[in-house]
């Protein structure tokens, strides 16, 4: 060994040592935390799907991307701006890839055309096309006016051109390819981690990717997910301190978990929000004893149901306090929520009564209520309590509780075979709009409104409103309209709101997680004491 | 020989072929697997596609010659889950319920073959007395309740041994086990024995029975009437008697095993196949429960096969009766 690359060695030797003193000083920390079900795949644009975007948004980054308060924040765009036919976004220069190429504009509308191919999709569906300026810009060019862009692109991830074509995964995987993607077993992110190693259904190991452009606020350097179906054994290996944190506590256990001096129970807002539809489409119910006609037409029956149904009653006695009941079915933190209109219905059975008898049905009826076992914290138990309270006003309902395989086949498109459903959805835009464009509208396949419009509601007022807010640039107008629809979609009582779910981790005093109401999991944020 | 071997095979062969129209049949009417794959905002028009490109559009008999024609080639097809081949799934999973299977046996035959022989040679001590009314126990209590039971002693409350996983496995290219390090030996002792309770106390009962009966027979009573040893006639003369449907019974069993550990696997996560195949319908995806269906019904084939196979050895009159 020559004197001089001696000399080199010594100095990389000393800067390791710098650096390794430095992290022992940040503290650096390993953290282990399990849930009940894996990511389906590490593509990140095969599937659109909640688990799947918490795992990979920490190692793929979008171009926006939500902050822990979850507002919007620059990510590989430093900024952006709308424009005539679409959104501008700046982008952020000097960012790597994990396997060392740049980050640019190609990669965007690489990423953009892959997206466009795979299940993620329906994310981007106003966007038409993605157009490099130059290196460090790019414009996405909308079908029609589109205020909320930055909104829809945040579980939009950007994967680098180069390494997709030279792995030959260009195409995003999907159920029907023959053969197995690169993507879907190996990463190549910008983001805050990469991944070390992945034992599908099992495992995940997240470790710090050092050349990230932006600071971890946390002191997590090495992160592993275990998958632990069973609720018990999770909850157990909680309690005996194999990991640090639990997601989908379930609720039966939170007494259990927060009476250990060195665990805590962290509830939080979650977006979904559950309610039920009645089928008002048909003339006659598919699964009810009335023949010939549909009660459920009634708009007095309707709201005799919502009158009918104890809501806090539900929270207190199945949900065991971790709810939210709403009045609206949408969430408090979605756009377009409305807190007096989304104050939640006070029970009176009285009233209830009285408008059953005004609408001919003092004796009532009997109907099948459609609901999963496996979804949602308390789903079927949920299903019980409400046709406890429909018993009061001689609504004889039966539950018809499945697993959510079953359940969709029931009541999916095409057939939209049920009477009346208990569902439960979350905008991932954050915005009411596309609940009401996807669930409110009036069902039209040729522009794919109100696909799960399951019970067939039409209004329309709503359809016009719904049109509108889609073309109006202005905030202040749109949410203006916003709350035009909410206010009649409360009138006409086509949905009836029940709650909004709680997110439910089992935590170690010593760590400290922020628990977004989208269902992720930030690592970047955590800190181990 | 031959000919009843071949008769048998071919047997075995027509069963395989309606096992796996069967489980096709029953898992193409398990769920939408499209709950699973599309969003709940998606367009008519994206779940028009996806229903094409699966061919769920198809009528069903058309879908099951296009799979099993490629079962005969050897294309298990693509999971809708996790995109990625079933032969892979499933080979990677393989390891880890063959090795708690083999587990759980090794600790029936370490358990219930003493105690099978101490409550057969002594019924009326009290320790056999003790032995059988705790076999009681392990036959009613079912497999979830004792693996909670478990976890809640051994990892909860002493903190000995881990409450899930596999631990640190070993790739030995063919086959990843973990019986090789000690993470994988503390993993796997919990779910072994959770699975094999069960077992071992119908073992312990099958024993027992068999050797109070043999104990009766005229070769015990001439062998005592020899003035050969207490030891000697128990362990030598009777035992043998009593092991032939003991290992029968031991032999199905395995196959029970491999095929029904998907309780065990859950509250351990065991990363076993059943583990993959409650994953798998929970998001409806068919092609793995297919495969999954057809390979146990062919384990259980096999397994059967060689049981009838083996019956002229033991027995000669079987092929008699045929001739």
């Amino acid at each position: 060994m020559s004197r001089s690359s001696f000399a080199k060695v010594a100095a990389v030797g000393g800067v390791l040592c710098a650096s390794l003193l430095a992290g022992v000083s940040a503290q650096a920390a390993s953290f282990k935390f399990a849930g009940p079900l894996d990511a389906y795949t590490l593509d990140p644009h095969a599937v659109s799907n909640t688990l799947i975007f918490a795992i990979l948004s920490n190692v793929y980054e979008p171009l926006v991307r939500r902050g822990a308060d979850l507002k919007i924040e620059p990510a590989l765009a430093t900024s952006w701006k709308q424009i005539d036919d679409g959104w501008r976004f700046e982008l952020r220069k000097g960012v790597k890839f994990a396997d060392g190429s740049d980050f640019n504009a190609d990669d965007v509308v690489f990423s953009f055309n892959r997206a466009k191919a795979g299940g993620v999709k329906s994310n981007l569906a106003t966007i038409a096309s993605a157009v490099k300026v130059d290196d460090y810009t790019v414009d996405l060019k909308t079908t029609g006016i589109d205020p909320i862009v930055p909104f829809e692109i945040v579980n939009w991830f950007i994967m680098d051109k180069e390494w997709s074509e030279k792995n030959n995964t260009v195409q995003p995987g999907s159920a029907d390819n023959k053969t197995e993607t690169f993507a879907n077993r190996n990463v190549n992110g910008t983001g805050p981690y990469r991944i070390a190693s992945r034992d599908p259904g099992v495992k995940i190991e997240f470790e710090k990717n050092p050349t990230w452009w932006d600071k971890l606020t946390g002191n997590v350097d090495k992160a592993t997910f275990f998958v632990i179906p069973n609720n018990a054994t999770r909850v157990s290996a909680l309690i005996s301190g194999e990991v640090d944190m639990i997601d989908s506590l379930p609720a039966q256990d939170t007494q259990r978990v927060a009476a250990d001096p060195n665990l805590k129970v962290q509830a939080g807002p979650d977006l979904r929000t559950v309610y039920i539809q009645p089928d008002v489409a048909r003339d006659e119910l598919q699964f009810s004893d009335v023949k010939g006609k549909n009660p459920f037409k009634d708009i007095r029956v309707r709201q005799a149901m919502q009158l009918a149904i104890d809501i806090e009653g539900i929270k207190q006695k199945v949900m065991r306090g971790y709810s939210v009941p709403v009045g609206l079915p949408i969430a408090k933190e979605v756009n377009g929520f409305d807190p007096v209109l989304g104050e939640p219905t006070k029970p009176d059975v009285d009233k209830a009564k009285a408008l059953m008898a005004e609408a001919g049905y003092k004796d009532g009826f009997a109907v099948t209520l459609d609901c999963t076992n496996d979804r949602f914290m308390g789903d079927e138990a949920t299903c019980l309590a409400i046709a406890q309270s429909l018993a009061r006003i001689n609504i004889k309902v039966e539950p018809r509780a499945q697993t959510t395989g079953k359940w969709a086949q029931q009541i999916n498109p095409p057939g939209y075979n049920t009477s009346l459903a208990m569902l439960g959805y979350s905008p991932s835009t954050y915005d009411a709009h596309l609940f009401l464009s996807s669930i409110v509208a009036t069902r039209d396949p040729k522009s794919g409104r109100g696909t799960f419009n399951i019970g067939g509601f039409s209004d329309e007022k709503l359809d016009d409103l719904i049109t509108k807010i889609q073309n109006e640039k202005d905030p202040t107008a749109r949410n203006a309209l916003l709350k035009q629809a909410m206010t009649r979609l409360k009138e006409t009582a086509g949905f009836i709101p029940l709650h909004q779910l709680n997110i439910l981790w089992g935590v170690k005093k010593n760590v400290d997680v922020v628990q977004p109401a989208d269902l992720g999991f930030p690592l970047r944020y955590y800190v181990v004491k | 020989m031959l000919a009843y071997a071949s008769g048998r095979l071919v047997q075995t062969v027509l069963v395989l072929v309606i096992i796996s129209f069967i489980g096709f049949l029953l898992v193409s009417n398990l769920g939408d697997p499209l709950a699973s794959l599309l969003t709940a905002d998606s367009t008519a028009a994206d779940r028009a596609a996806m229903i094409k490109a699966l061919h769920l559009d198809e009528p069903i008999t058309t879908r099951f010659l296009s799979f099993f024609g490629g079962l005969l080639q050897g294309d298990f097809g693509i999971s809708y889950r996790s995109h990625e081949p079933v032969a892979k799934l499933i080979a990677e999973r393989l390891p880890a319920t063959v090795e708690l299977a083999l587990a759980s046996l090794f600790i029936t035959l370490l358990v219930a073959v003493p105690a099978g022989v101490h409550c057969g040679v002594h019924p009326r001590s009290a320790l056999a007395k003790a032995i059988m009314f705790g076999s009681i126990a392990g036959v009613t209590l079912p497999n979830f309740v004792v693996g909670i039971a478990l976890i809640g002693i051994f990892s909860v409350k002493l903190g000995w041994l881990p409450s899930f996983g596999r631990g640190q496995v070993v790739d030995l290219g063919f086959w990843r086990t973990g019986l090789l390090t000690a993470s994988g030996l503390k993993a796997i002792i919990l779910p072994a024995i959770a699975l094999s309770t069960f077992q071992v106390a119908l073992v312990i009962r099958l024993i027992r029975t068999q050797l109070m009966e043999v104990g009766l027979s005229d070769h015990v009573r001439f062998a005592r009437a020899r003035g050969l040893t207490d030891n000697r006639i128990w362990y030598v003369y009777a035992l043998r008697n009593t092991l032939l449907p003991v290992v029968t019974m031991l032999g199905l069993q395995l196959g029970n095993i491999i095929a029904f550990s998907v309780v065990t696997e859950n509250v351990f996560a065991w990363p076993g196949l059943g583990s993959l195949f409650l994953q798998s319908i929970q998001a409806a995806d068919m092609p793995v429960i297919s495969i999954y269906l057809i390979l146990i019904g062919a384990m259980f084939m096999v397994i059967n096969l060689f049981v009838e196979l083996s019956y002229p050895l033991i027995d000669p009159r079987v092929l008699r009766r045929k001739a």
